[in-house]
């Protein structure tokens, strides 16, 4: 018996709009809306209770105000120096991990991935118990290998590299595990048929393991460049942005400036420099990978 | 044995004993998080620090619920992460269904309209978020947390890419047989997803378990989840309980690490799904 096709609401003709419906509601009120708004803050201050037109202001004060260039300065120096180490080792570990000669490969895995596991308040926390300056168990190794303790939280530089050390921890395991996937979806006998005609291993990796893999070397330094880029947890809490704002990152300012201060179009004007260096950025990561093709 | 060998051995043991090492430095600082839930601030800080437990890890723990309510602030982050889950999981599962399976008008547009906010930092839309939450009422509620990230970009193009594989025949075999759009998907679709819905999942409760900066700027008090409340704990101008605060942040994770040694391959394939398009 053939069904009597009452006229349904939910038909194929309407069911895309009406399976839409909830998702479009939220993201056109919590990601579109804002975005736009903030777009057009950018361009405004927030004085009694109002927003009132000030044109470029904002962004002019930003190219005058120096703790937000010191900010620019502390993450670009995050983003030219951990990332590149990050993924350096995060390349040569995924390397050593793939070698038929392992065993315990599963807990390797586990050790290195662990880190990536850990809320970032977390192991933002236990990093500043295990830096202490005067009582934290790394000075104590320190001194007990015979070196001078180092003031690892509370000099500029040592905070940095502090803040490095910490997120490279972090972060390692997360793009070791990528990039081991896929050096193992690279074809077995390309190596083979390499040692064959008397390639090195150095030579393979260069001319077969890194073009192979340049997707998603490139992917890992896409993601790791916007996090950096946004970095907030780590400088809130395991330096709190200092000494003397030498590990304050461009998000802890934006939050300051935001929302301690309620200065809503300076805030929304610093994270639009942010959308500019992040689309620049990408920009320049995609063509330079295209380019070497 | 033959020189060949003999290099072949020191090359295995070295290969292990930098990776070992590599592991440690990887895993210390949790052994040390671990064994600190048990010390008082001043054993966590003795010298020479001691590698052994200590016996107050219940002393600490009693502390911590002084302190931050800590029952009530572990449910605030369960019940989010969960009621999130479900939510973006169900709202992203649609979403991507749509996208792939059906013709509409403006689709194209109004997907890559979505796929281009992944573009934008979310620190672009916190500020007009902040107010539009005023507005609404709902400072310090579970939705302002929940709600905004719960049209989820990525798992949006997660679960799309994924359906692209589902037959059309399939489907129109459901609809000739006078099966419901809605129960097509639910009954027919939803259960060939299974891998992709757990590896989302998985991949939304640690996102949500561990953010901090929209909750830190949205809750306060009895709402706050363990990561606000944490911070708040070695927050500037007070006498920090480290023993406590050491207890907080290895309860917080240590149900990750549970979830993740028994749920490894959904957790890996959670972070590669975005890594395969390359």
């Amino acid at each position: 018996m053939r069904h009597v096709h009452t006229a349904r609401l939910l038909n194929k003709k309407t069911a895309p709009y009406i399976f839409l419906t909830p998702v479009l509601i939220l993201f056109f009120s919590f990601m579109l809306f804002p975005i736009i708004q903030s777009f057009i803050y950018s361009f405004q201050i927030f004085q009694q209770g109002s927003f009132r037109f000030v044109g470029l202001a904002n962004y002019r004060d930003l190219l005058n105000d120096q703790l937000f260039r010191l900010t620019m300065f502390n993450t670009f120096l995050l983003l030219f120096v951990q990332v590149p180490i990050q993924l350096t080792l995060a390349l040569i570990i995924a390397n050593l991990m793939n070698s038929r000669r392992l065993r315990l490969r599963g807990f390797f895995r586990v050790s290195y991935f662990l880190p990536a596991l850990t809320a970032l308040v977390a192991y933002a926390i236990v990093f500043q118990v295990i830096l202490n300056e005067n009582h934290g168990v790394m000075n104590f190794v320190v001194r007990s290998l015979g070196f001078e303790p180092a003031p690892w939280l509370s000099s500029r530089n040592w905070a940095r590299a502090s803040l490095m050390g910490a997120i490279t921890w972090r972060w390692t395991g997360y793009n070791m595990v990528i990039m081991l996937a896929g050096l193992q979806s690279i074809p077995n006998d390309l190596y083979e048929s390499a040692s064959i005609d008397g390639a090195s291993s150095l030579r393979q990796f260069k001319s077969i393991t890194i073009p192979m893999l340049k997707p998603i070397i490139l992917f890992c330094a896409v993601l790791s460049t916007v996090g950096t880029l946004q970095l907030f947890d780590e400088s809130f809490i395991l330096t709190r942005g200092g000494p003397n704002n030498a590990t304050r990152t461009i998000t802890h300012y934006l939050y300051q400036q935001g929302f301690q201060r309620a200065r809503f179009g300076y805030a929304s004007a610093i994270s639009y420099v942010m959308v500019a260096f992040i689309a620049i950025l990408s920009y320049i990561q995609f063509k330079i990978a295209g380019e070497k093709e | 044995m033959k020189a060949v060998e003999v290099r072949k051995a020191i090359g295995t043991v070295s290969l292990h004993a930098v990776l070992g090492l590599g592991a440690l430095v990887s895993l210390f600082p949790f052994y040390w998080m671990f064994i600190s839930a048990t010390k008082t601030t001043s054993q966590i800080f003795a010298t020479p620090p001691s590698l052994l437990p200590s016996v107050h890890f219940i002393r600490n723990f009693t502390a911590l619920v002084d302190r931050i309510a800590f029952l009530r602030v572990i449910w605030n982050s369960f019940f989010i992460a969960v009621v999130f889950c479900v939510v973006t999981v169900f709202l992203c599962s649609l979403a991507g269904y749509t996208f792939a399976k059906f013709k509409f008008k403006g689709d194209k547009i109004i997907f890559s309209m979505i796929l281009l906010t992944l573009m934008v930092p979310y620190q672009a839309t916190l500020i007009p978020l902040f107010r539009f939450m005023v507005w609404l009422g709902w400072l310090n509620t579970y939705q302002a947390v929940i709600l905004p990230t719960a049209a989820n970009v990525f798992g949006i193009f997660l679960m799309r890419q994924n359906m692209l594989g589902v037959p059309d025949s399939l489907l129109e075999a459901a609809r000739i047989d006078g099966a419901g759009e809605f129960s097509i998907f639910a009954r027919i679709v939803m259960p060939t997803m299974v891998p992709a819905i757990s590896a989302l999942t998985i991949y939304m409760f640690m996102f949500q378990w561990n953010n901090f900066m929209w909750p830190l700027i949205i809750l306060s008090r009895d709402m706050r989840t363990i990561p606000v409340a944490l911070s708040g704990m070695v927050a500037d101008g007070q006498v920090i309980n480290y023993g406590a605060v050491l207890t907080g942040t290895t309860l917080s994770t240590f149900p990750i690490i549970v979830l993740f040694l028994f749920m490894q391959r959904q957790f890996i394939s959670g972070i590669l799904s975005g890594a395969v398009k390359g």
